[in-house]
């Protein structure tokens, strides 16, 4: 098992030195000339050397790949073209907040998605799973924006039981930082009522975010468990006298659950891209807001530093889904090579 | 009766019901249909006590489906529009057969398939035992490992705390052998259990098989399409042609001289295997075409008008052999 790990680890750090080659590459085609942008529009030929000399973009193409990789593996990303803080300083704040809200939605994709998909086995067509059907293909058609402002309009602004936008009241502000996950950072500091607060502001942009993650965690627990039950253990375990519903809630989930394990990797995914909007729509301070400033200023070291870090927390992600799939199935740690 | 290992058995009948000269297993004008199928049709059947009957056709004939009624585990869409399995003179059909799990064990045919691949091998078996076996975890885990020596299955203390994938095929098998004895079962049903194996191992299982049920003093229900193994395993054999019973005897004197046009034809063409007869007209129909009365008459040289009409009772020849056909006595036209 834990050879198993270190090769899985391993396995993921080629991936990542590709991303930061890539990112160099996209951050050297995507802007133009960045040292026209830097300079603004109004630059004169020599102001534009200038920044060239300065930014070392007047360098052969290799050693500023060369510096670059040297860079990012040291921890410096730079500082934002825009603002000119370095942007490692931005990502601190700005990263648990996405993941503290990726990571709710992702629980609430996982957490409800899962005995939905089995519900709708063991009512294999019936009223049940038709239902379930309907809402999960419903979810996965919904555009998340469409649905974050429906939710704003009925919760917040119609019915006014929860709030508009923001990870906490301005009378709370923040909780002193340790890990910038609020709902933690509240408890370490014992303040009660903002950790209630941010639990409050999470909700609606979680559940939102986690709308289409649940529909297919749901519909590949389904056909998991539905596909599990045709085997020939089960019949064996049929003769054993085991009952039907001990046999599909409890003997064959874990089997079902091996395929579902799988999408959870893609599954974050999905949820850091849908996060951009999300984010966007309820003024949430994370990676999604920061990412769109920076597209819209030009910040290429900030879009840079954001690719990099979804990138790390991606790779980690994948880690974890492999590790846990081993853990649930045996065979898959001495399967691979 | 010898026993080898350390515990007594338990004794298989439950009251005073039962007899030494009641067979154990009783099937009686079981009809099955799945859907529009008509899986068997009348099937009669007794696995004498402390015997074994072996059941031999075609694959497709409905020897599985036979099993999966008497196990309570018929696919979802069966009935059984008519006939009774009683289980030591208890009908385990209409009644809950839960009651008689663990009283009946189980060797399926596919050892690869039949332990699921993410749960320990040894807690598998234990989940069975806590369901079906008296006494205590603990009991349970030194029955079980005293039965792993007797199905020969190295190192069983390890065995217990792998996993299925770290066995061989012929090792799981010996695994589900102790599994289906694990719980002091009066019979055995075993559905083709050495299918899926090499040839040497085939040998070694079917002994063991055979060894176990002897010295146990079990019944064993074996179905094969394989007239060697039946040899080796079954002092008595059942001969099914699409679902239908068409002889039953004592194995030697059915092999050595069959008596129903099917079986004389099958084991003419195919003195090895229960597989299709290759040279002759027709082919088996299918589940949901069978033809009314004798369902071989299409392709049968002695077929009659009568043949048509309704299937044929079983006429007794004298010592134990029954067969399903009135004009067996007669010689083929072009033989
Ligand atoms: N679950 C099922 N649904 C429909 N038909 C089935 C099912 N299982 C078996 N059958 C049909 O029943 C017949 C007998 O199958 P089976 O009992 O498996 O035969 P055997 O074990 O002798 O090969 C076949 O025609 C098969 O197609
Ligand atoms: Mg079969």
């Amino acid at each position: 098992m834990a050879r198993y790990i270190l090769r899985r680890v391993l396995l993921a750090l080629p991936a990542l030195f590709g991303l930061i080659l890539l990112t160099f590459v996209l951050t050297r085609v995507i802007p133009g000339d960045p040292a026209a942008t830097l300079a603004g529009d109004a630059a004169t030929p020599a102001q534009l050397a200038e920044i060239r000399a300065r930014y070392g973009l007047d360098r052969p193409i290799l050693e500023q790949a060369f510096v670059h990789v040297r860079q990012v593996l040291t921890g410096d990303l730079g500082s934002s073209i825009f603002s000119g803080r370095p942007v490692m300083e931005e990502i601190v704040f700005r990263l648990p907040a996405t993941l503290e809200l990726t990571f709710a939605a992702m629980l609430l994709s996982i957490g409800l998605g899962i005995p939905l998909g089995l519900l709708a086995a063991l009512n294999h067509n019936g009223p049940v799973d038709h239902l379930i059907r309907i809402v999960s293909v419903g979810g996965l058609a919904v555009a998340s924006f469409w649905l974050a402002i429906m939710f704003q309009l009925l919760f917040a602004m119609e019915w006014d039981v929860l709030p508009l936008r923001g990870r906490s009241d301005l009378a709370y502000g923040a909780p002193p930082f340790h890990t910038g996950f609020y709902l933690i950072d509240s408890l370490i500091a014992g303040q009660g009522a903002l950790f209630l607060d941010s639990l409050w502001h999470l909700i609606l942009p979680a559940v939102t975010l986690c709308l289409p993650g649940l529909a297919s965690i749901a519909r590949f627990t389904r056909s998991g468990v539905l596909e599990a039950l045709q085997k020939d253990y089960v019949l064996y375990a049929r003769a054993a006298g085991y009952g039907r519903f001990h046999l599909a809630a409890i003997y064959v989930l874990r089997n079902a659950i091996t395929v579902t394990v799988t999408q959870i990797g893609l599954l974050f995914g999905a949820l850091i891209s849908g996060a951009v909007a999300v984010e966007a729509i309820f003024d949430w301070p994370g990676l999604g807001t920061y990412a769109v400033q920076a597209i819209l200023s030009a910040d290429y070291k900030a879009l840079l530093a954001v690719t990099l870090v979804v990138g790390v927390v991606y790779a980690v992600i994948n880690v974890l889904v492999d590790v846990l799939q081993a853990l649930i199935d045996p065979r898959v740690a001495e399967d691979i090579r | 009766m010898a026993i080898s290992s350390g515990w007594p058995i338990q004794p298989s009948a439950p009251s005073g019901a039962a007899t030494i000269g009641q067979p154990v297993l009783s099937i009686e004008n079981l009809s099955v249909h799945i859907g529009p199928a008509r899986i068997l049709q009348e099937v009669t059947l007794q696995v004498p006590r402390a015997g074994t009957l072996g059941i031999v056709g075609e694959s497709g004939c409905g020897k599985s489906t036979l099993l999966r009624a008497v196990l309570g585990i018929l696919p979802g869409g069966a009935t059984v529009p008519k006939g009774a399995i009683l289980f030591d003179g208890e009908d385990i059909l209409t009644d809950c057969a839960a009651t008689v799990r663990g009283r009946i064990g189980y060797v399926p045919q596919d050892p690869y398939l039949s332990l699921n691949p993410v749960f320990r091998a040894g807690d598998q078996i234990f989940e069975v035992m806590r369901r079906h076996a008296k006494g205590s975890r603990a009991d349970h885990k030194a029955k079980l490992i005293e039965l792993l020596r007797a199905v020969q299955l190295p190192d069983p203390e390890a065995a217990l705390r792998k996993y299925p994938h770290q066995f061989s095929g012929g090792q799981r098998q010996r695994l589900l052998i102790a599994a289906a004895l694990a719980c002091d079962p009066a019979l055995v049903v075993a559905d083709e259990p050495t299918t899926a194996l090499d040839v040497t191992t085939q040998r070694e299982i079917l002994g063991l098989l055979r060894q176990l049920t002897v010295e146990r003093g079990l019944s064993l229900l074996f179905v094969t399409h394989d007239f060697g193994v039946l040899a080796a395993v079954c002092d008595r054999v059942a001969v099914l042609y699409a679902g239908q019973v068409v002889e039953h005897g004592p194995t030697r004197a059915v092999l050595d001289d069959p008596q129903h046009p099917y079986a004389r034809m099958l084991l003419a063409c195919h003195p090895d295997r229960a597989t299709d007869l290759g040279g002759i007209p027709g082919t088996v129909p299918a589940a949901t075409a069978q033809p009314p009365g004798c369902r071989f008459h299409p392709r049968c040289p002695l077929a009659r008008a009568a043949c048509a009409e309704a299937p044929p009772p079983m006429l007794p020849l004298g010592a134990g052999r029954s067969v399903a056909c009135p004009f067996h006595a007669e010689a083929f036209a072009r033989a």
